[in-house]
C-alpha cells in the first residue's frame, strides 16, 4: 500500500510537471498569437511567427501529454473531468485546430487582407480562455456520482471560472511580449516593453483576485492557506511573488532584454505552486483523490520507465532545437 | 432538434468524422516523410541538384500535411475523454500507456525535429539536417507502431483481467502490445502509407509530364513513384490477404460482415462479388457469386464449411452493408494499384515511361485512390468490430460519456463546420503547390524564413550568429 501511495504522488507530480511544461512552452506562443491585433504591420507579424513557427508543434505536444498521461496514469479523474469540462475542451481544441494551421497556411495564401492572422489571433485567445476556465471550473470542482460526471454540461460556466479565463489570457499575454523582448529588435521591441508594464500590473491584479476568491470556494482552501501549519509552508509563495515582481520592473525599467521573459516564468512557477498548495491531494477537487484515481501499479510503473528514461531526452533535443533557433529574429528584409 | 437524436449515434459520427479527417493526413504524412528521406539520402550522395529541389518541392506541401496532421491529432487524443469517458476509465490502464509511449517515443521526436528539418538546413549543414529528416520519418513510423498496438488490442485484446472496479488491467505488456491482430495491422497499415504517398507523387509527377516530358523533377518523382507503387501492390494485396486470415480466427462475425454471409454453407461458401446486404432479411439480395471461392480464399480448399452470421446473435451483428462494401472498394483499389504498377512496369521495359500518355492518364486520376483506399480499409475495419468497443468485452453503448444529445450534437456541427474551412483551404493550397512544376533552385517552406536570410545574407539573419552556411 505504501508503495502504491508513493506511485500515486509521483505520477502527480510527473502530470503537473507536463502540465506546467506545457503553460511555459505553449503560453508565449498562445500570448504571441493573441498580440497579433495590436501588431497590424505585416513585417512585424512576420517576425513574430517566425519566432516561434520552428518550435510550436513540440510545445504542443506537452498537452498531449498532459493529457493522454492523465488518462493512463488517473484514468478516473480523466474521465469525470472532460464531460464536466466539455464545453471548454472542445473550444480549446478548435481554437487550436485555427491557429496550428495559421502557421503554414498564411504563407500561402495570395489575399491583400490575410485571414489566417485573424485565425491565429482569435483561436489563440479562444484556446487560452478555455484552458483558463478550465481550470477555474476544476478548482470550483465538479459533480461527481459513483465513477461518474453527474453535472449538467453548463456547470462549468460560473464567475469564477470566467475569473480565471480571463486571468490566464492576461499571464500568456505577458509572457508573449516578454518573449518578443527577447527575440526581437528596434520599434518591435520597444512595442513589446510598453505591453509588458500594463500586462504586468494587469496579471499582478489577476493574482491577487483569484487568490482572495479561491480561499471563498470552499473550506478546504481556506483551512490549506489558513491554519497553522500550513501558513509556514504557503506563506513563501505571496513573499516569493513578490521578490519576482520587483526584479521584474527593474529588468523592464533597465531594459535588460533577456530577463523579463524568465521572470514573467517564475511568476507563473509560483502561481501554479500556489494551485498546486490548494488541491493537492485531490485531483478532481473535494471529491477524488490522486489515490482514489490512480491507475493499477503496473501501469504506472510501465509508464513510469519510459518518463525517467525518455523525458531527459526529450528535454535534451528540445533544448538543441531551441538552441539552433536562439538568437533574434529580424524581418526577411536582407532577401529579395 | 439535437435533443431527439441519440448521443450514441452522435458521438459515434463525430468519432468517426474526426478520424477519418485525422487518418488521410498520417496517411500522407508517414510516406512523404520516408520519401523525403530518401530524396535527401539521394541529395548527400549523388550531389545532383534535381534531388534538393524535389526535396525542396515536397517539403512544402509536407509542412502544410504534417501541421493537419496535428491539430486533428490532438482533437483524437482528447476525445476519449469528452466524448468515450466510460471507455477511458475502463482501457486508461492498458490504452493509456501505449499512448503515453506514443507521446514520448514518437511525437516528440517528430515535433521536436520538425523545426530544424523544416527551416534548419542553412543552419545546422546538411549532415545534421539529414538526421532530423531521417528522426522526422522514424517518429512517424513509432507513431504507427503504438496507436496501431492501441487500436489492434482493441480489436484483439490479450494479456489483461479486469479488476473489481471493471476496469480492464494489465496482466502481461508483452502480450498486450503485440496482440494477435497487431503485426498483421501495423504492416498493413505501414505499406497502405507508402502505396497512398506514391500514388500521389506519381500522380503529380504525371500531371507535369503530361504537359512536358522532358522536366528533369517530374520525370525523377514519376519514375520512383511507379517503382514504389509496382513494388509494394503485390505486397500489400499478400499482407491484406493474411490479415483477413487472422481476423477470420480472432473475430468471426467482422469476416462474415466482409464476405456478406449470413448464412452458413457446409460445403463450400461462395464469393459474393456484389449485391445488396439486407440487414432485416439477413440476406443479400441480387448477389453475384462465384461459388465455393470464398472458402478456397479463407481456408484454403474449395468444400471447406464456412458459418455464417445465423450462428451469431443478432445483438452481436455489425451493420454488414456499410462492412460489405468499404471492404470491396479497398480491394477493388488494391488490384487497380496493382494494375497500375504492372502498366507502369511494361512501359518501363519498352522505354517509354515517360511518354505513354495513357499510363500518365491513368497515373493521374489514381492520385487520390489510396487515401480512398485507407478510408475504405478503416470503415471496414471499425464498423466490422461494431456492436463491440473491446472485442466481445465492452459494448459501445456502454463505453460512451454521461453526456446530453444537445452537448455531442453541437459539438459535431461545430467540429463539421471547423474541419471543412480548415482542412478545404489547406488542400487547396497543396494542389497549388502540386500545380507548379518543382524547379532549379527551388525554396524551402518559406522563402522569408529566418533561416533563408541567414543562409543568403549570413550577418543579418540572425544577431550574434556567425555564418554557418
Ligand atoms: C485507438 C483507437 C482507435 C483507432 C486508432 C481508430 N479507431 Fe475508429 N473507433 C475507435 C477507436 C479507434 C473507438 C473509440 O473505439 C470507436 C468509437 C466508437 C466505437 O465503437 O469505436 C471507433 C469508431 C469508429 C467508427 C464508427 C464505427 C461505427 O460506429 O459503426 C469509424 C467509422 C471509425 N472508428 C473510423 C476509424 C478510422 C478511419 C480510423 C483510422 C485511423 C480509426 N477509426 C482508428
Ligand atoms: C484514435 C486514434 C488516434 C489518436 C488518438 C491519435 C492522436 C494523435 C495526436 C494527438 C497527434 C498529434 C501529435 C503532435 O502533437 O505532434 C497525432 C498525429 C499523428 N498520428 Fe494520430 N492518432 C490516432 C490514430 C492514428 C493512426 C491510426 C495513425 C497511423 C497509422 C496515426 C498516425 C499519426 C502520425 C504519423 C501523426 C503525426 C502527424 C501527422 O501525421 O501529420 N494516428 N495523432
Ligand atoms: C487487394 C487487396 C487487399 C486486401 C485483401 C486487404 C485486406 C484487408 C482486410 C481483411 C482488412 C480488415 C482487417 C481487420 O479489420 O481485421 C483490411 C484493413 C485495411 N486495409 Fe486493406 N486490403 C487490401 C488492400 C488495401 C489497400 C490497397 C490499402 C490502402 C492503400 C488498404 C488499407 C487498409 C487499411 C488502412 C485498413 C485498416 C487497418 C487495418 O485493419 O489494417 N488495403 N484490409
Amino acid at each position: 500500500m505504501i508503495a502504491a501511495v508513493d506511485l500515486a504522488t509521483v505520477w502527480a507530480f510527473i502530470i503537473a510537471f507536463a502540465v506546467f511544461v506545457y503553460v511555459v512552452m505553449d503560453g508565449f506562443d498562445l500570448g504571441l498569437g493573441m498580440l497579433f491585433p495590436l501588431f497590424p504591420a505585416k513585417a512585424d507579424r512576420d517576425v513574430m511567427m517566425n519566432s516561434v513557427a520552428p518550435v510550436w508543434d513540440g510545445n504542443e505536444t506537452w498537452l498531449v501529454l498532459g493529457g493522454g498521461g492523465l488518462m493512463a496514469a488517473f484514468p478516473l479523474a480523466y474521465a469525470v473531468l472532460m464531460p464536466a469540462l466539455y464545453t471548454p475542451m472542445i473550444a480549446m481544441l478548435i481554437g487550436l485546430v485555427f491557429r496550428g494551421v495559421a502557421f503554414e497556411f498564411r504563407w500561402r495564401t495570395t489575399a491583400a487582407r490575410n485571414r489566417w492572422d485573424i485565425a491565429f489571433a482569435g483561436g489563440s485567445l479562444l484556446a487560452t480562455l478555455a484552458q483558463g476556465v478550465a481550470l477555474g471550473a476544476i478548482l470550483q470542482g465538479v459533480h461527481v456520482e459513483g465513477r461518474h460526471y453527474a453535472g449538467g454540461w453548463w456547470d462549468w460556466l460560473t464567475p469564477f471560472s470566467l475569473l480565471t479565463g480571463v486571468a490566464l489570457v492576461i499571464g500568456y499575454s505577458l509572457l508573449g511580449a516578454t518573449w518578443l523582448i527577447l527575440k526581437t529588435e528596434g520599434a518591435l521591441r520597444e512595442k513589446a516593453y510598453r505591453l509588458s508594464w500594463g500586462l504586468l500590473f494587469a496579471m499582478l491584479a489577476a493574482i491577487a483576485l483569484v487568490s482572495i476568491a479561491t480561499p471563498f470556494l470552499s473550506i478546504q482552501y481556506a483551512q490549506r492557506w489558513f491554519a497553522w501549519p500550513n501558513v509556514a509552508l504557503a506563506a513563501p509563495v505571496p513573499i516569493a511573488v513578490a521578490a519576482v515582481t520587483a526584479l521584474l520592473i527593474r529588468s523592464l525599467g533597465q531594459k535588460q532584454d533577456s530577463r523579463p521573459f524568465f521572470l514573467a516564468l517564475a511568476l507563473f512557477a509560483l502561481s501554479y505552486a500556489g494551485l498546486g498548495i490548494s488541491m493537492y491531494p485531490f485531483i478532481v477537487p473535494q471529491s477524488i483523490t490522486i489515490w482514489q484515481a490512480a491507475a493499477p501499479q503496473n501501469s504506472q510503473i510501465f509508464m513510469l520507465v519510459g518518463v525517467a528514461g525518455l523525458v531527459p531526452l526529450i528535454l535534451g533535443y528540445t533544448g538543441w532545437a531551441y538552441w539552433v533557433f536562439r538568437g533574434k529574429v529580424r524581418a526577411g528584409s536582407g532577401y529579395h | 432538434m439535437l435533443s431527439n437524436l441519440d448521443p450514441i449515434v452522435l458521438a459515434r459520427a463525430q468519432f468517426a468524422f474526426t478520424m477519418s479527417f485525422h487518418i488521410v493526413f498520417p496517411a500522407f504524412s508517414i510516406g512523404l516523410a520516408s520519401y523525403l528521406a530518401v530524396l535527401e539520402a539521394l541529395w548527400l550522395w549523388t550531389g545532383r541538384e534535381v534531388f534538393l529541389n524535389l526535396f525542396h518541392y515536397w517539403l512544402k506541401i509536407f509542412a502544410i500535411a504534417f501541421g493537419m496532421g496535428v491539430v486533428s491529432g490532438i482533437v483524437m487524443s482528447y476525445q476519449f475523454g469528452t466524448n468515450w469517458s466510460v471507455f477511458a476509465d475502463k482501457t486508461g490502464p492498458v490504452i493509456g500507456p501505449l499512448m503515453a509511449y506514443e507521446v514520448l517515443t514518437a511525437f516528440f521526436l517528430e515535433a521536436g525535429f520538425l523545426g530544424v528539418m523544416l527551416f534548419g538546413l542553412e543552419r545546422v549543414g546538411p549532415r545534421l539536417h539529414f538526421v532530423a529528416t531521417l528522426m522526422v520519418a522514424i517518429g512517424t513510423l513509432i507513431s504507427a507502431f503504438w496507436i496501431l498496438s492501441a487500436n489492434s488490442w482493441m480489436q484483439t485484446p490479450a494479456g489483461y483481467a479486469i479488476n473489481p472496479d471493471g476496469q480492464f488491467v494489465v496482466a502481461d505488456w508483452f502480450k498486450v502490445i503485440f496482440n494477435p491482430s497487431f503485426p498483421y495491422r501495423l504492416v498493413h497499415m505501414v505499406l497502405a502509407a507508402y502505396l497512398t504517398t506514391s500514388l500521389v507523387v506519381g500522380a503529380v509527377g504525371a500531371y507535369h509530364l503530361l504537359r512536358d516530358p522532358h522536366l528533369a523533377g517530374p520525370r525523377v518523382m514519376f519514375s520512383m513513384a511507379m517503382w514504389m507503387a509496382a513494388l509494394i501492390a503485390p505486397i500489400q494485396i499478400l499482407a491484406g490477404d493474411q490479415h483477413g486470415l487472422n481476423t477470420l480466427e480472432h473475430q468471426p462475425a467482422k469476416v462474415m460482415a466482409m464476405e456478406g454471409h449470413y448464412q452458413s454453407h457446409k460445403d463450400g461458401a461462395p464469393l459474393i462479388l456484389f449485391g445488396l446486404p439486407d440487414q432485416e432479411a439477413g440476406r443479400v439480395d441480387y448477389a453475384i457469386e462465384i461459388p465455393k471461392l470464398s472458402s478456397l480464399i479463407l481456408k484454403h480448399s474449395l468444400d471447406a464449411p464456412l458459418a455464417g452470421l445465423d450462428t451469431v446473435p443478432r445483438e452481436n451483428w455489425p451493420p454488414v452493408a456499410i462492412t460489405f462494401w468499404s471492404f470491396r472498394i479497398m480491394v477493388a483499389l488494391g488490384f487497380l494499384i496493382f494494375a497500375l504498377g504492372l502498366f507502369s512496369l511494361w512501359t518501363r521495359w519498352r522505354g517509354t515511361l515517360f511518354d505513354s500518355r495513357p499510363l500518365h492518364i491513368f497515373a493521374l486520376t489514381m492520385g487520390p485512390a489510396g487515401f480512398i483506399a485507407v478510408l475504405a480499409g478503416w470503415i471496414t475495419t471499425e464498423t466490422g468490430r461494431q456492436p463491440f468497443t473491446v472485442y466481445g468485452l465492452l459494448r459501445t453503448a456502454d463505453a460512451v460519456s454521461p453526456l446530453a444529445a444537445p452537448a455531442v450534437g453541437s459539438s459535431l456541427l461545430a467540429f463539421v463546420v471547423v474541419y471543412f474551412i480548415v482542412f478545404a483551404a489547406g488542400a487547396i493550397y497543396i494542389l497549388r503547390l502540386m500545380a507548379a512544376s518543382p524547379h532549379h533552385g527551388e525554396e524551402g517552406p518559406r522563402g522569408d524564413m529566418p533561416a533563408r536570410a541567414a543562409g543568403i545574407t549570413p550577418a543579418s539573419g540572425v544577431a550574434g550568429q556567425g555564418a554557418l552556411s
